[in-house]
């Protein structure tokens, strides 16, 4: 089956370019240039992932991005022309799983996309515990006391790959490369915001991390049963 | 009657009221240098406050008033003193000497007769009771001693009565002739030395002179001189205190606050922008603190006018980021797309793709690097710094100039520590600049190994990138950090640099509070030296690795102390071999792959010594 990706951007030259390249790279592609009409053709679609430009006449992409995360985990990749510390980071607060510079080579794109496509690798009905955290890694449910905690799928993949090796100290890099798919160096912002995110969520106090914690200069572990 | 002629007292002359200025302290010889250094600063401290100044000042001045006040007030009753003393005492030997010569009338008759005769006349003298005329003891002039004095020059010896030895012989001579003349003298009584006023005066009787002399002891007149001199030193000093107090609390008015004001331009400094003082007090605080506020308004207003600009000026970098770089991305959409499909173009077609994709990556570049450049201008460079271990920084950024190096045919030869090299860094502009330092080297290198060397202490870490290329004309290095200057206009560029990346690296370095220096010599190659703080706000004293290898060390940098530089394996590390790149599947050159690494060609030395090169010392 086709995935399908959104197309959010004003742009209609960029628009149609992605989208002749990735149908060229057997995605089914849906366009929409305005920012106010974005939600609303994201509950239409269903889509797969969403390609989301930051900059939007009427919305702008991070209100989209909130909104969407209102109702759904589904991969979200920003558009940014803007590398500063204070754009990206605010896009991936708003919820993108990742972010893409313009301009970007078209495989790129394509390799960012098909990453955060592919799923975690599920080999039998694993169960997983941190801290007082209750992974079911098949069923993509996670747990404390019974009681359900709703994550996006990459921050399940974060708390899954942190929850299989529970002694190992993961160094950022090593997280990107895991769970991100990013074969080499790339912004360790995306993981610091990440796991504040999965913190806020799964954390009973996210100021005193017990499920995820930080390891100094080097990266973050999983909390101890 | 001749006027006396008065000796200037010797003991009673006032004596200056100075009060025993305590200057510093004799420092004692085995204190040492630092405790001497201490007291410097604390002298140094004390003589240029003001308040204390005030204080040292007031405390001088007065002094040296109450010296001379002192001084002119102790002559002037000293002076009165002794008039007094000497006026009752020459009446009372004009009146004496009557009653002496009708005593000694006829002594001459009968020389025998000359000491019983002076004894009398001594007694009489010497006894109020007889002297009905006031003349006797306890007149104005107080108690004295009477002596008289038969010079009889026909005898062998001289007649006298009373303690004729107590008077000086200048005042003799005088009396003999004649006078009426005192003299200041000290006398022993009781074994003490006193001070004493002798009055003298001849005694004619008919046929014979006599000699009187009356000796008034001083002690009297002494005490209260020396009561005085107590009363003055003790009091100037009381006063001299008192006023230095005075001082102090007056200066301390006027000091407070310039204090306030200090502290005030303190906070304002440390960007306390709405910092402001109260305008309350004497007129000339108020004003101080007026002229305080308005400075702080207006530098506020000037640094709102800068923010702003500031601002401006981001939000235009941004916007014009932001509309450049979408119409490029969908041309370098459009030119891969081709790109990727050229085999089936006809070759002048094909060959068109390629230039264009290969321009479009340096019109990106170049793109990039402005806008990073005019961030920097319009001071908007953020440093988002972590504890990160140097050696994998340096993996990628050698990664990220693999394939360069493999067309330039270059090798690269790092020099690494065995253990991690955490410092605080903002990894990916330390990463850019090492590459640019490397792709800069590559691009000079004319086929010659490049070296990355790493060296650390507890404050610092260098990394040296050098080549042994075309190297640098003197001068030069100066200019290699200038934006869009080029060594040699007409020679061939290999890596097309956009000529901002060394600009950029040493805005970057900067940015970390970091040293980034050239060296180099004609045709020996050149050697770019990245020096940081391990820890962000930390300043830089000196650099583990020298920039003149020439030199054994940075003078100031404690290079001696580094403990990796001696124990350093050298590998040399051929690019093609470099174990890195997607292909690999292991990710980017680890830090651990490069200790690794690092190792394996440490043991493997003593196998294979034409691999390894030992560090020169």
């Amino acid at each position: 089956m086709r995935s399908r990706v959104l197309v959010v951007d004003d742009d209609p030259a960029l628009a149609e370019m992605l989208t002749i390249v990735l149908r060229g790279d057997g995605f089914d592609t849906a366009v929409v240039r305005d920012g106010s009409k974005a939600v609303e053709a994201f509950r239409e679609t269903h889509p797969d992932l969403i390609l989301l430009d930051l900059m939007l006449p009427g919305m702008s992409g991070l209100e989209i991005c909130k909104e969407i995360r209102q109702e759904s985990g589904l991969p979200i990749i920003m558009l940014t022309a803007r590398t500063d510390t204070v754009d990206v980071v605010l896009g991936l607060e708003a919820g993108a799983d990742d972010y893409i510079v313009k301009p970007f080579k078209p495989k790129e794109l394509t390799a960012r996309i098909r990453a955060r496509l592919r799923r975690t690798d599920v080999t039998s009905a694993e169960r997983l515990r941190v801290a007082d955290i209750d992974i079911d890694v098949l069923g993509h449910q996670v747990s404390r006391d019974e009681e359900q905690i709703s994550l996006t799928p990459l921050e399940f993949d974060l708390l899954v790959a942190l929850a299989r090796k529970p002694r190992q100290v993961f160094t950022r890099e090593v997280l990107l490369e895991q769970v991100w798919g990013y074969r080499h160096a790339a912004d360790t912002r995306l993981v610091n915001v990440h796991v504040q995110r999965l913190r806020s969520k799964i954390e009973r106090d996210p100021e005193r991390p017990e499920v995820v914690l930080t390891v100094r200069g080097v990266g973050y572990k999983a909390g101890t049963q | 009657m001749n006027r006396p002629s008065v000796a200037v007292p010797g003991r009673l002359s006032a004596e200056p009221v100075i009060e025993p200025v305590t200057g510093p302290a004799e420092p004692d010889p085995s204190r040492s240098a630092l405790a001497r250094q201490r007291l410097g600063l604390l002298g140094q401290f004390l003589v240029r406050s003001l308040w204390v100044r005030v204080i040292l000042a007031t405390l001088l001045l007065s002094v040296m008033v109450m010296g001379v006040l002192g001084i002119a007030l102790q002559g002037q009753i000293t002076a009165r003193l002794m008039q007094n003393k000497l006026d009752a005492a020459i009446a009372e030997v004009g009146a004496a000497r009557g009653s002496a010569a009708d005593n000694l009338v006829g002594a001459e008759v009968d020389p025998s007769q000359v000491p019983r005769k002076l004894n009398l006349a001594l007694e009489q003298l010497a006894d109020p009771a007889r002297a009905g005329d006031g003349s006797g003891q306890g007149s104005n002039a107080g108690v004295f001693e009477p002596v008289l004095i038969s010079p009889r020059p026909l005898l062998a010896d001289e007649v006298t009565a009373g303690p004729a030895k107590d008077v000086p012989a200048a005042l003799r001579a005088r009396i003999a002739a004649g006078q009426l003349a005192s003299q200041y003298v000290t006398v022993v009584r009781d074994g003490v030395r006193l001070p004493a006023l002798v009055v003298g005066a001849p005694v004619s009787t008919r046929n014979d002179t006599y000699e009187l002399y009356l000796i008034y002891l001083l002690s009297g007149e002494q005490r209260t001189l020396d009561l005085v001199r107590n009363t003055l030193l003790v009091g100037g000093t009381l006063l001299a205190l008192l006023l230095a107090l005075i001082a102090a609390l007056v200066a301390h008015q006027v000091v407070r606050p310039v204090r306030r004001a200090s502290a005030a331009a303190s906070r304002l400094a440390a960007g306390a922008l709405d910092e402001r003082m109260a305008v309350k007090g004497p007129v000339e605080l108020a004003q101080l603190s007026r002229s305080f506020n308005g400075m702080a308004q207006a530098i506020k207003a000037q640094i709102s006018r800068l923010e702003e600009f500031g601002q401006l000026q981001r939000q235009f970098t941004s916007d014009v980021s932001h509309e450049l770089r979408t119409p490029l991305t969908t041309v370098r959409m459009a030119a891969d797309l081709l790109h990727a499909d050229r085999d089936e173009l006809p070759p002048h077609l094909a060959r068109s793709t390629e230039l264009m994709v290969d321009e479009l990556d340096r019109f990106e570049d170049l793109l990039a690097d402005l806008l990073e450049i005019s961030r920097y201008d319009a001071g908007m460079a953020e440093l988002s710094a972590e504890v990160i271990d140097l050696r994998s920084v340096i993996g990628n950024a050698i990664y990220t100039v693999t394939s360069i190096a493999t067309v330039a045919k270059v090798q690269i030869i790092t020099m690494l520590p065995d253990e991690p090299v955490r410092v605080q860094i903002d990894s990916r502009r330390i990463e850019r600049i090492l590459r640019n330092l490397l792709a800069n080297a590559i691009d000079h290198a004319e086929g010659h190994p490049v070296e990355v060397e790493v060296a650390a202490d507890d404050t610092a870490v260098a990394v040296v990138v050098s080549d042994s290329g075309v190297g640098l004309k003197p001068g030069e290095a100066g200019l290699v950090f200038n934006r869009f200057w080029r060594a040699d206009p007409s020679r061939q560029r290999q890596t097309g640099g956009t000529g901002l990346g060394l600009s950029i690296s040493l805005e970057d370095a900067r940015l970390h509070g970091g040293w980034l220096q050239a060296h180099g010599r004609p045709g020996e190659g050149a050697r770019f030296r990245l020096t940081l703080p391990r820890k962000q706000g930390t300043l830089l004293l000196g650099s583990p690795l020298p920039l003149d290898p020439d030199e054994a060390a940075d003078p100031v940098g404690p290079a001696s102390t580094s403990q990796f530089t001696h124990s350093v394996p050298v590998m040399q590390l051929p690019v093609s071999a470099v174990p890195v790149g997607p292909q690999s599947g292991d990710g980017l050159l680890s830090a651990t792959a490069l200790a690794a690494l690092s190792s394996g060609f440490h043991s493997g030395a003593a196998a294979d010594p034409g691999d390894v090169r030992t560090e020169p010392s």
